[in-house]
């Protein structure tokens, strides 16, 4: 009975998703766009979460993976490069256009290796210091982005690069919409539905890595990295790998958005971006692939719906308030409010702590302390947990 | 010769408003673990709000010597931003006191934006001409110039850091601010109430932060709603540089952050032979930070800490 009313809503809910599109469609392309760029912060969070939810390394960032992979694709698929350099021209004369499927998986494995490279210097580094390192690193690359039109002019600085492909894969191109008599599928509909492929292909990758013996080892190392040692895993492999896959997620859709937009520029790869992944994962529930998707959904959507409300909401203020400083007051206290009422996030991970519980032990017995049930994953345990173990000194004599 | 005698100056300047910042991030660090997120917001808010007294001052009372409107300012800047401070540590940080960690953060970020939101509504998404109360010829040391604004941040500086160390190691709450910092649970049962301390450390934090907001506005002569990211962002960097929950480590981390800067902007052109610009001062920062963390993970001053704190 339970079963089979599982699988129907199970059911319901995959046709809802596909045919969400088309009904948005008739509303407008706009919703639809909107759909799109929740779905390539879905993806991102879902990289972002194997980094901070399993291995419990705080990556603030991260946008740099997506960087990376946005303007790798710029690169190759627009005549940039071909403009600014002559030796390149002769060899391209219209500029690369590489096909897809060259670039996706180039940009995995480049944003992979970033990630790997990131990760190296890190590795020693406690939680704090990891999430600072990792922000300066996603500072320097967009600084780089942002002036390497001297003396080369690589990525044409701040002004972004123009006129990038769409995307286009055995003969179809995405960019432009398919007419059948008398019926539209418009472009942005063919990106929701391409966007919606990659999504799953992350999640399933995601869930199989979680219950997988690289997932167990990630978990351990988030609970306890001595102890992880101490059993055998090679927590510096791990660490790395979990760097690079959580990385080259990001590079892929990185390179979906610059097809996506046909424009990029340092722009759209600031902090806040980082920030904003980090706090969907955390919002929606740490660790847990139902809740990060609700977290990016949320959060990615949110500020466009509200679009619609603050207009309204401006014209009772008479005109004072603008649409978007209210787009972000309405962020900033959905952020706070939700985290005040549900600090664990909005759909934390049913599971907390049940990985640590032996066999026959009946669920809901206290588990071991410093356990998922009393902390975040990757957090150690707070300073008074064990008196006289936490020095952390705080004097002026040096 | 000249041009290095003057980056001193300016990184010396530029460190000192970066320690007092990076004193905020670490105090609070060093109390209850938390990556003040918010702690950026606070100087800006200071300093706007300096902004407006000091227009107001202006406009009734146009006599009055321009260090005394200054200080006016500051004070009041100082209560302003206590206050908010204060209020966002109940709000925010306190409920989340015992949940997983990564929740204050969040609510951090969140207060950020919202701060910088009120902001913009308050006083407009404009940039703001933040007037020069001092005389503006500058002083010759041996070559180089320094401004009275200058000379002004260096002493302020110097006279809070001296109040600061005078609190936190000869008075009672300085006792007690060490004493939870090194174990809340030990501290409360000696008779220290943990909260009173945070909300204290909290206050010194955003005064530090707010006088570092009118230094930074009249250093730069402009002020605007945004203007407490990057300078809330590097002090964090400094604040981890000189190992966090270390007050040292925060002065030192800062200053020597100041002049890295300086010094990297000023010569990065010759050195590279014009290939990298001035534009790429941001980055200094981030570079040595990540080459000073590979070498010594826990920062300069900051002590070897298990990883099961």
């Amino acid at each position: 009975m339970k079963n089979s009313k599982n699988l129907a809503l199970y059911v319901l809910g995959v046709v809802a998703v596909l045919a969400l599109p088309i009904f948005l469609q008739s509303q407008g392309n706009a919703w639809v766009r909107i759909a799109d760029i929740a779905l390539l912060y879905v993806m991102l969070s879902l990289g972002l979460n194997i980094v901070v939810g399993y291995a419990g390394l705080l990556d603030l960032g991260y946008v740099a993976f997506f960087a990376v992979g946005a303007y790798l694709f710029a690169l190759m698929g627009s005549s940039h490069l071909s403009e600014t350099f002559p030796w390149f021209k002769a060899m391209f004369p219209n500029g690369l256009h590489t096909s897809l499927l060259i670039v996706v998986p180039l940009a995995l494995v480049v944003a992979g290796v970033l990630g790997v490279m990131l990760g190296a210097p890190t590795l020693k580094l406690r939680g704090d210091y990891l999430a600072i390192v990792t922000l300066g690193f996603g500072e320097i690359i967009r600084v780089f982005l942002n002036n390497l039109d001297q003396p080369i002019n690589i990525t044409n600085g701040p002004k972004g690069i123009t006129a990038i492909d769409s995307i286009k894969f055995w003969g179809l191109d995405l960019g432009k919409a398919w007419k059948f008599d008398g019926f539209t599928i418009s472009s942005v509909t063919l990106y929701y539905y391409l966007f919606l492929a990659l999504v799953i292909a992350t999640i399933i990758i995601s869930h199989r890595l979680q219950i997988s013996r690289i997932g167990r080892a990630w978990m351990a190392i988030r609970e306890d990295e001595i102890a992880a040692k101490a059993m055998g895993i090679n927590t510096r492999n791990m660490k790395l790998l979990a760097f690079g896959m959580g990385a080259s997620f990001g590079g892929v859709s990185g390179a979906m958005f610059a097809a996506f937009q046909g424009f990029v520029s340092p722009e759209s790869f600031s902090l806040m971006e980082s920030v904003m992944i980090v706090a969907m994962v955390v919002l929606g529930g740490i660790g847990h692939l139902p809740g990060v998707i609700l977290g990016a959904v949320l959060l990615a959507a949110l500020p466009e719906v509200l679009r619609y409300v603050a207009g309204p909401l401006q014209a009772l203020t008479d005109g004072r308030l603008d649409a978007s400083i209210l787009r972000q007051l309405f962020i900033a206290l959905a952020m706070i409010i939700i985290m005040l009422v549900r600090p664990r996030g909005l759909w934390p991970s049913p599971e907390h702590g049940k990985t640590l519980q032996r066999k026959g032990v009946a669920p809901g017995t206290p588990v071991a302390p410093g356990s998922l049930q009393t902390h975040a994953p990757g957090i150690e345990t707070p300073a008074d947990e064990l008196p006289g173990d936490a020095s952390r000194p705080m004097s002026i004599n040096p | 010769m000249e041009i290095l005698l003057q980056q001193i100056i300016n990184g010396l300047v530029l460190g000192s408003m970066y320690a007092l910042i990076a004193l905020g991030y670490t105090m609070v660090y060093g109390i209850i673990n938390l990556i003040n997120f918010a702690h950026g917001e606070v100087l800006m808010v200071g300093a706007l709000t300096s902004w407006t007294i000091i227009g107001l001052m202006q406009e009734s009372m146009p006599g009055t010597p321009g260090w005394l409107v200054l200080i006016i300012a500051l004070i009041i800047a100082c209560v302003v931003a206590a206050t908010l401070n204060f209020v966002i540590e109940k709000v925010a940080y306190r409920p989340l006191r015992n949940s997983p960690k990564l929740a204050p953060l969040i609510t951090a970020i969140g207060m950020s934006i919202l701060l910088q939101t009120l902001a913009m509504i308050i006083w407009k998404p404009t940039n703001k001409a933040y007037p020069n109360l001092l005389s503006t010829t500058p002083i010759e040391v041996g070559g180089a110039v320094i401004s009275p604004t200058q000379v002004m941040i260096l002493s302020v500086t110097a006279f809070s850091l001296v109040v600061l160390m005078w609190l936190v190691n000869y008075t009672k709450l300085g006792r007690a601010m060490r004493a939870t910092a090194e174990n809340p649970r030990v501290a409360a049962l000696m008779g220290i109430r943990p909260d009173m301390v945070i909300s204290a450390t909290f206050i010194i934090g955003a005064v530090l932060a707010a006088i570092a907001g009118v230094m930074y506005a009249s250093n730069y002569g402009i002020a605007q709603h945004a203007m407490g990211f990057l300078p809330g962002l590097k002090a964090f960097t400094a604040a981890v540089f000189g190992g966090i929950g270390n007050l040292a480590g925060a002065v030192v981390g800062g200053i020597l952050l100041g002049l890295i800067e300086a010094i990297g902007s000023g010569y990065i052109g010759s050195i590279t032979g014009g290939v990298l610009g001035s534009n790429y001062s941001d980055i200094f920062a981030f570079i040595v930070l990540i080459v000073m963390l590979t070498l010594r993970p826990s920062g300069l001053l900051g002590e070897r800490v298990a990883d099961r704190a």
